[in-house]
Order: C-alpha cells, then sequence, then structure tokens
C-alpha cells in the first residue's frame, strides 16, 4: 500500500495539514500573469519560490513557463529586497525585453514588509523602466488565502493598472477568465464567437501554454491578452466573470473603476452552468443562441442518456478549487451520481454557500473547505465509507491505487498525464469530454477486474 | 558540427558574445562564470555566488536541498515543513526518490506532505505552539520514530526557534528522535546551503546514535550522495550484494533512521554526490576514522572501476575475485547494449548543466556512447566540484558562506577508530591511485577548449542551443520544454524523464537505450508542415 499509514480514524486536528488540497498564493500570481501578452512574471522573494513555480507549472502543461526572481539572500532578508528588484527589473528589461513585468510578493517580501508602490517608482525615476514598457505588481503573501487567491490578486491587478474608461463604449463583453484550462479558456471563446459576440478574455492563456512544435521558441508566444486589449475592457458594456474565488474581486475593481457591470458566474462545467453562461452572454449581448449551440447541447444530452445507467447512484469523491469544484458537483448531480465526499484547501463562502444547495438530496454527503480541508481527510471518509470515482489532481492517483477505485484527473497539478490544455472540460463539448472520461475510467475498469464470463463485447 | 574540433568552435568566443546582451555590471560578473576548460592547467571559475536578481536561473534555495534533496528521500522520519503551505506542496513527491518498504507493517511516509500551514496570525503571533500541536498530531497518528522539522522564509524572520521547540517536544514524546533544520530559503545562494544544513543535522541528531549494525558480510561500506532517483540506489545495492559487501547507509535514498544511526560503524565511505553530502563524508572520517572516496557508479567503465576501488581498498582477494567475476558477467550484456547504441550515437554531441556532480557523473556514460560534451556546468556546485578539493583552502568565505553553520568535529572518544593507517592509505594510493577524501572535479575530466558554465541562465542557454545546435541538451524540469521547443530533444537528469535506473551496469544498459531513442526519434522531422517546404506555393502567396 502506497498510503498504508492512513486510516478510517479520524483525530481532532488542529494544526496539521497532511497532503494538501491548496498551494500557495504566488503559483496562482504566476500563472495569471502568463496570460498577459509578452508578461514576463517575476517573483520577488527567494530563488526558490520562483522555481519551484516554474517547475510545478512546467510539469503540468509541459510548457516552457519563463519567470525572474529577485534571489533574496540572508541580507536581502534582513534589509529589504529593493535593490534586488531594482536590479532584477533593469536586467530583465535588457536581457529579455518583455513588454510588461508582473511582480509578485512572496512569504518572505510581505514578512519583512517591502513596500512595491516605492521600489517600483524608484525603478522608474531611475530610468529602468524602458518608454511604453510597464510593470504591474500585486501582493500575495503565502500565508493568506491559496494559490486560488494569487490568481485572483494578479488578475485584479490587470484591472488596476491596465483598464482605463474613455467617453467610447465599445458593443464588447469582456469574459475574466477563471483558473482553468488554457483549452477552457478556448473553449469559452469559441462558444462566444459562435454566437458572434464580441469579446475580450482576460487573462488569456491560449497560444501561451499550447504552442506549437515548431522548432522556434518563442519567449513571449503569440497568445494572452495584449496590453491594449486589457485597457480597453474599461470601455466595454459588461462583464462576466467565470468563477468567484479567482475573478470576483477584479470584476468588482473594473466596475468601480470604469463602471462597467459584471454578473459573477460559475465556471462553465457541464450542461446547466453552460446554460447559464449562454443566457448570460446572450443576454447581456443582446444576441440569440443559435441553433447549432442547442445541438451541441443535445449531442451532451444524447451520450449522457445512452450511458445513464453506468452513471447512476455512483459515489465519487472530488477535490480541487471552489471555482471549478461547486459546477463539477452539479454536474455530477444532473448525471444522477452522488459526489459524497469534496475538499478543497481554499477557504471560500462561495463554496459553503452553494454546495449545501447543490446536495440537498444527497444528504451523506460531506464537504470542507479551508484549512484542514486536506486530501488525508477526504482518504480516511473513503477508508470509512468506500467511492466508486476519484476526480481531482494527480495526488489522486495513490488514493486510487490503495482503494483499487477507478480515477479521473481533473484540476491542478496533472503531472502524470497529458492532454488536459488541449482538450476542453467546459461547454457541452468539453461536458462531453468528461463524461467520456468517466465512462472510460468506469468501463475500462470493469473490463479488467470482472469475472471472464461477465466481460461484455458491449457496454 | 559532429566532427569539429572542439577547439575550432572558439566557445570562448561565445562568452563575450553571449554577455553583450548583459547590462555591463551583469556581463563583468557572468563572464567569471564561464571558461574555457584546459584540463592541465585548470582556470579559476566563479562558482556558489549569488545570482544576479532578474537573469532567469535555474537554482533553487536552501529548504529545497535540505528537505527536497537530502532529507525528502528518508522513509521512515516523518518531515514537517514548518510554514505556509507552499513549500511543504512542492516538496512532495515530486522528486523521483523512490522508497520501498518490502513489509506492511514498515513505514514509507514519501507519500505524504506534512505542513504546519501558517497562517498571517502565526506570522504575527508566531508559529512554535502550532508546530508543537503539529507534532503531537503527527505523534498521535502515526507513531513514528523520527519527526524532523524543516524552516522555510518566513520561520526565522519572525523568530520561531525550531531547535527549541523539537527539545521540548522531545521531552514530551520520550522515545521519538525529533530535530529541527535551519533551512530558510534565503540562506546561502542555491540549494547548496541546504545541503551543508542538513548533513550537519544528520550528524549532530543521527549519525551515531546506534552501535548495534548486525554485519551480513565481512566489508560493510557506506554508499553516500545516492539518491535512488528512478532506483538508482536499488541497483547498487544489488551490486553489493552480489559481491557481498553489505551498505550499511545509504544516504539518503530509500534510507531509515537506523541507517543513519548506525553508518559510523561501516569501514569505508564512496561519495557519488560530492557536493551533497561530502560534509558528512568528512565528519565521518574525523570522528570515527572512516576514509572516503569519491564513486561513481554512471556509466559501466566507471561503475567497474568503483568496484575494483573497493576491491582494493579491503585488499582480499576472495573479494576482488568476486568483483573481477562480477564485472566480466555484467560488461557482457553492457557491450552489445553500447555497440548497438554506438551505431546511432557516435560523434553526437551533448551539453550538461545540471547539479552539483551529475554533470559529470553523465559525462562518462556519453563518452561511452562515442559522444562529444561540448559545454556542461553545474546548477549549485562550488569551486572544488569544478577544479577539484585542492582549491578549498583558497575559496574566499563570503557573506553568504558564513552564515551557514560550520561544525568542527573532533574524534570520538572511544568509537574513533582509523579503518586505515596513514601508511595503509598512501600505500593504496601508490599502488591504486585511489584518491581518498579528495575530489577532482569536473574540469579534470573535460577536454580542451570544452566550455564549463556555472549556474547557466536562460539567456546564455538560448544563445548556446541556437548557435552550437547540440543533439541532446541535459537539464532539469523548467529547461525541458524550452530547448524542445527549439527542436532539440532534452534529457532531463535530475527525474530521468521517468526512466531509470541509470546507475551500474544495468542502468548503463538502460541510458544506452534512451539517448538511442533520442537519437533515433524522427519526430522532431516533422516540425514543419509539407507546404511550409514547397517554396512554389510561398511564391503563389507573395503573388497574393
Amino acid at each position: 500500500m502506497l498510503l498504508r499509514h492512513t486510516t478510517a480514524k479520524e483525530i481532532d486536528r488542529k494544526a496539521l495539514t497532511i497532503n494538501p488540497a491548496k498551494t500557495c498564493q504566488p503559483v496562482g500570481a504566476m500563472y495569471a500573469a502568463l496570460g498577459i501578452h509578452g508578461c514576463l512574471p517575476h517573483s520577488h522573494g527567494s530563488q526558490g519560490c520562483c522555481s519551484y513555480h516554474r517547475s510545478a507549472l512546467s510539469r503540468h502543461f509541459r510548457e516552457p513557463i519563463m519567470a525572474g526572481t529577485s534571489s533574496f539572500s540572508e541580507g536581502s532578508s534582513v534589509f529589504g529586497g529593493s535593490a534586488n528588484l531594482v536590479s532584477a527589473i533593469d536586467t530583465m528589461f535588457t536581457v529579455y525585453n518583455p513588454e510588461v513585468i508582473a511582480v509578485h510578493t512572496t512569504c518572505l517580501s510581505e514578512t519583512i514588509g517591502d513596500d512595491l508602490v516605492q521600489i517600483v517608482s524608484k525603478a522608474n525615476e531611475d530610468g529602468l523602466i524602458p518608454q511604453g514598457k510597464q510593470v504591474i505588481y500585486c501582493n500575495t503573501p503565502s500565508y493568506v488565502g491559496t494559490h486560488i487567491t494569487g490568481y485572483s490578486n494578479q488578475v485584479a491587478a490587470m484591472v488596476k493598472f491596465f483598464s482605463t474608461a474613455t467617453p467610447k463604449k465599445r458593443n464588447v463583453i469582456n469574459l475574466v477568465a477563471g483558473w482553468m484550462e488554457p483549452s477552457d479558456m478556448g473553449e469559452i471563446k469559441r462558444l462566444a464567437s459562435v454566437m458572434e459576440a464580441r469579446t475580450i478574455m482576460f487573462p488569456d492563456m491560449t497560444g501561451v501554454l499550447d504552442t506549437p512544435l515548431d522548432g522556434h521558441y518563442k519567449m513571449y508566444p503569440d497568445g494572452g491578452t495584449t496590453i491594449a486589449d486589457l485597457k480597453l475592457t474599461g470601455d466595454s458594456k459588461f462583464t462576466l466573470g467565470f468563477g468567484p474565488m479567482s475573478t470576483e474581486d477584479a470584476c468588482i475593481k473594473l466596475e468601480n473603476k470604469c463602471k462597467v457591470k459584471f454578473e459573477m458566474l460559475d465556471i462553465p462545467i457541464g450542461f446547466k452552468a453552460t446554460d447559464r453562461f449562454l443566457m448570460s452572454l446572450s443576454r447581456h449581448a443582446n444576441l440569440p443562441i443559435p441553433d447549432s449551440l442547442s445541438d451541441e447541447r443535445g449531442r451532451l444530452i444524447d451520450l449522457i442518456s445512452d450511458s445513464a445507467k453506468y452513471l447512476y447512484g455512483k459515489r465519487v469523491a472530488l477535490w480541487g478549487d471552489p471555482d471549478t469544484l461547486v459546477p463539477l458537483t452539479e454536474f455530477l448531480v444532473s448525471l444522477d451520481m452522488k459526489p459524497v465526499y469534496i475538499v478543497t484547501g481554499t477557504p471560500s463562502k462561495y463554496f459553503e454557500e452553494r454546495m449545501p444547495e447543490i446536495l440537498k438530496d444527497i444528504p451523506e454527503a460531506k464537504f470542507m473547505n479551508g484549512e484542514l480541508a486536506d486530501m488525508f481527510r477526504m482518504h480516511q471518509w473513503i477508508k470509512q465509507e468506500g467511492v466508486d470515482l476519484l476526480i481531482g489532481n494527480t495526488y489522486g492517483k495513490y488514493i486510487a491505487r490503495d482503494e483499487n477505485t477507478p480515477f479521473v484527473r481533473f484540476g491542478f497539478p496533472i503531472a502524470d498525464r497529458p492532454g488536459h490544455n488541449y482538450f476542453a472540460k467546459v461547454g457541452y463539448n468539453g461536458g462531453a469530454n468528461l463524461v467520456k472520461q468517466i465512462l472510460d475510467a468506469f468501463l475500462d475498469h470493469i473490463d479488467r477486474t470482472c469475472l471472464e464470463e461477465k466481460v461484455e463485447f458491449q457496454l | 558540427m559532429a566532427k569539429t574540433l572542439i577547439e575550432d568552435l572558439e566557445l570562448g568566443k561565445f562568452v563575450e558574445e553571449v554577455s553583450e546582451a548583459y547590462p555591463k555590471k551583469v556581463a563583468k560578473k557572468r563572464m567569471k562564470s564561464m571558461v574555457v576548460n584546459d584540463p592541465d592547467s585548470i582556470p579559476e571559475i566563479q562558482a556558489n555566488v549569488r545570482t544576479i536578481p532578474g537573469i532567469i536561473t535555474q537554482r533553487g534555495c536552501t529548504y529545497a536541498g535540505c528537505k527536497g534533496v537530502v532529507l525528502g528521500p528518508t522513509r521512515d522520519i516523518i518531515n514537517i515543513t514548518h510554514g505556509p503551505i507552499g513549500c511543504g506542496f512542492y516538496s512532495w513527491l515530486t522528486r523521483r526518490n523512490q522508497t520501498r518498504a518490502d513489509k506492511p507493517e514498515m513505514e514509507n511516509f514519501i507519500p505524504y506532505s506534512f505542513s504546519t500551514d501558517m497562517h498571517d496570525s502565526n506570522i504575527v503571533f508566531g508559529g512554535e505552539e502550532k508546530l508543537k500541536q503539529a507534532i503531537r498530531e503527527a505523534y498521535e497518528l502515526f507513531k513514528p520514530k523520527g519527526i524532523a522539522i524543516f524552516s522555510t522564509c518566513p520561520v526565522g524572520l519572525i523568530g520561531d526557534d525550531v531547535h527549541r521547540v523539537a527539545r521540548h517536544m522531545k521531552e514530551e514524546l520520550p522515545g521519538v528522535n525529533i530535530f529541527g533544520f535551519s533551512c530558510e530559503g534565503y540562506r546561502g545562494v542555491s540549494q547548496s546551503a541546504g545541503h551543508h544544513i542538513a548533513n550537519n543535522g544528520l550528524y549532530k541528531n543521527l549519525i551515531g546514535n546506534n552501535d548495534n549494525y548486525v554485519r551480513k558480510n565481512k566489508y560493510a561500506i557506506n554508499v553516500l550522495g545516492e539518491y535512488n532517483i528512478g532506483g538508482d540506489a536499488f541497483v547498487i545495492e544489488d551490486l553489493f550484494e552480489k559481491i557481498g559487501v553489505d551498505i550499511v547507509a545509504t544516504m539518503s535514498g530509500n534510507s531509515t533512521l537506523e541507517q543513519f544511526e548506525t553508518a559510523h560503524t561501516a569501514d569505508f565511505s564512496l561519495v557519488m554526490c560530492h557536493r551533497s553530502i561530502n560534509y558528512v563524508a568528512e565528519m565521518l572520517e574525523t570522528s570515527f576514522g572512516i576514509p572516503w572516496a569519491k564513486a561513481n557508479f554512471i556509466g559501466a567503465e566507471a561503475t567497474a572501476k568503483t568496484l575494483r576501488k573497493v576491491g582494493q581498498y579491503f585488499g582480499d582477494q576472495e573479494l576482488i575475485d568476486r568483483i573481477e567475476a562480477v564485472i566480466a558477467e555484467e560488461m557482457i550484456p553492457v557491450k552489445a547494449a553500447i555497440e548497438k547504441a554506438k551505431a546511432k550515437t557516435e560523434g553526437k554531441t551533448a551539453m550538461l548543466f545540471v547539479g552539483g556532480s551529475r554533470a559529470h557523473h553523465y559525462q562518462e556514460l556519453f563518452t561511452e556512447l562515442g559522444m562529444e560534451i561540448l559545454v556542461a556546468g553545474y546548477e549549485f556546485g562550488h569551486r572544488d566540484d569544478y577544479e577539484g578539493r585542492r582549491v578549498i583552502p583558497s575559496i574566499k568565505v563570503d557573506a553568504d558562506s558564513r552564515n551557514i553553520e560550520e561544525i568542527t568535529v573532533y574524534p570520538d572518544p572511544t568509537r574513533f577508530k582509523p579503518r586505515k593507517t596513514e601508511e595503509e592509505l598512501a600505500q593504496l594510493k601508490e599502488a591504486f591511485d585511489i584518491e581518498f577524501n579528495d575530489y577532482k572535479g569536473i574540469m579534470k575530466d573535460m577536454k580542451k577548449g570544452t566550455l564549463v558554465v556555472d549556474d547557466l541562465s536562460h539567456h546564455e542557454m538560448e544563445k548556446l542551443i541556437e548557435k552550437y545546435k547540440p543533439d541532446v541538451f541535459c537539464a532539469g524540469i523548467k529547461e525541458k520544454y524550452v530547448v524542445q521547443k527549439m527542436g532539440i530533444p532534452m534529457k532531463q537528469l535530475h527525474n530521468y524523464d521517468n526512466g531509470g535506473p541509470y546507475a551500474a551496469f544495468e542502468g548503463a544498459i538502460n541510458f544506452y537505450k534512451d539517448i538511442e531513442m533520442i537519437a533515433c526519434s524522427t519526430i522532431f522531422k516533422q516540425m514543419k508542415a509539407p507546404w511550409e517546404l514547397e517554396e512554389v506555393l510561398e511564391a503563389e502567396y507573395v503573388f497574393n
């Protein structure tokens, strides 16, 4: 057994997190910053943070992840990291020539109280920021919130530094992407374009973290939201935010700054959340939903109905981030499955408010968020009463093997399978992809483990 | 390219060219870390100095070196990260240190991540109480023999004393060995500081605690600086089983608390990764009289040489005969595998940038395949890893090294027992050219005219590949996909691209096959679509 020390017996833990269902803020800020075209993220802290975040994102996306670090020494930790950041800004603009540097902090620079406003303005006064280039920044102390908070802070910084309201309003809808895959962002943009809506998505990792292999390395790939578009978000007529934990702050700031009203949506996982997205876009862009999208929806419903018997009543354990867990749980319920154990290390009112309503007909469901809502606890619940399916990041494979339970990879990080950045899980087509993955996991399991005489040609 | 003499490449010119893009001060500093090699008159290289902020380095931090590298691979100690959640999360199963606890009742905590998950209130009011409680909970749940505490950046800054907590909890939980490491990420200039801190901690808290090692064989050694990536330590263990020599402790692949505690009962220490473990090797020598020698199990010839060293050290003809028999037997499939792979790899070129020893060790394997190393360097090496330990007295101790505790050890009053007299060691050196307590460094083994670069930056890497287009580039995960986007095959030498084991004879064969596969892989020939290759079509587009 891999997790041989995990037993069903829970104790009243207060301090020890075991196998977390979250990580720290800066990696979220780094990921979000990669969604700006021509942006070089910068980690203001020790080298290890930057190295860990780049490694984690590289393993997950199998794409180059570039970022700078302030390379703190003991001296800078005592006397402040101002000189390090100023010199980093100079080195990066000189050597790597980005359009924008997006600085985020770490627990180290936050604990010593480095003031980014002051440091960046010093770099500016010293003439180290070339004409037309920009340094943006956000505070991402690792001891507050999680990777989702860091993502949210970076997206909010995009609004703070770029969104500008001019008298000229444009018939454009802003799409603020929560933490999801580039494939998901691409699918949301495709659905909007099928409706012929004019949109600006930010951040936008399509074309950044799913780039072609053609023999040329581009430090700044073709994708990402351009600075010009980020500025224009202030003139858009409405904003849709996907996932409140990762985008609501940005949406509020944009409304306050540029008077662009917004609606907070779930990330469109499953047909219900996708229905709400399309109806909302239709309403705010004043465009009809074309028949082709009704057909896409119908195909998903068809796929589900064809295989409903394999899904009905199946107990599922899932872990990840509130913004994806809420619509995913809703989708599983709409497949007549039973999401019984759900954990996220990210503390979330959204999760607390939505889960009881989604799970109202599944009284046995246990769900927990925030501190100590970790994978060890979820595994203990599984030891108490097993599940039929696991859905979550790669760390679930250890539980899946020990408990001989089918497993679908979803979330961050997925370090042991490719393709999640290519094949969407949002929208109707993404829903079909997800249902197919769930069915493949179930049916492969049946085919491998059932009695020989029970092996069926047709399933 | 493959047939060009290395010296014709004029790699010295590259140093100037690549530095042109840097701000003046940066260029001046970087140029000292890029040196054209001459094995007969080894030049000085700048190493183990601070990375310039913003340079885009591949280096990590002290915590990564201490918890991630040295202590991480141990399977029966609960490693608690004291800090916000990130550090514990990123060091969770991300290195491929394989562990095998043969029986179900044996401990194996490797698939677990333990953290105090510090929040802002802990930063403001201190985290010692939370750490104590976390240790209590770890004990209640798992009843481990040992608990280690690893400090992350904020811990040192807010003044949490992990050593005090460890002492306190040791009293509260008698029988459990609890100890802390002040391995905050900002100490030192790279992972290397963490190795040193880990070595000190091993010596202070574990080594020498248990004299009751029961030998299976007449001779017993330690294998130091072997972390069992991809199962390397397993094949080394098998090899020593075959020749009939005990391995008391492997530090630290698949290791246990007991192995650390009994390491001082061995007769000889072999050092694989010099950078990360040389301090322990030295301390075992000084305190207990166990000599060490640099070993290399990467490459078949290197493995044979290392095994022979062990035979010569013990000077036992029966052992020597067994070793020769094993080498003769193992070399048969090795030679066949080399011949097969060499047909595809001969004359090809490689560049290696990893670790504090790997960039050296792996040159053996490439040489066996008839490949040429153009450029190599370490991420976190010191001058002695490049130029040899002879330069240690002349290394200037700067502020970053000074704040790493340097522990002075003395011969153990009762247990210091030189395994060999000075005369015996001198004779062995004379007769077999065994260097005791010494490492000659990477530069001695690299050809004249090759380039040696310490702490290679992203910019330098890009330019090296653009200009010299090696047939394979070796580094880690952060470089992996950059290199491959440029159409150059990339071999990770930290995690072996999930290959391995690469150690010893069996591992060498695996490596030959993997490099042959890289040399024969056709996908990089498909980077252009057929229509992009047809000039006629392009002309039509121009017309439009």
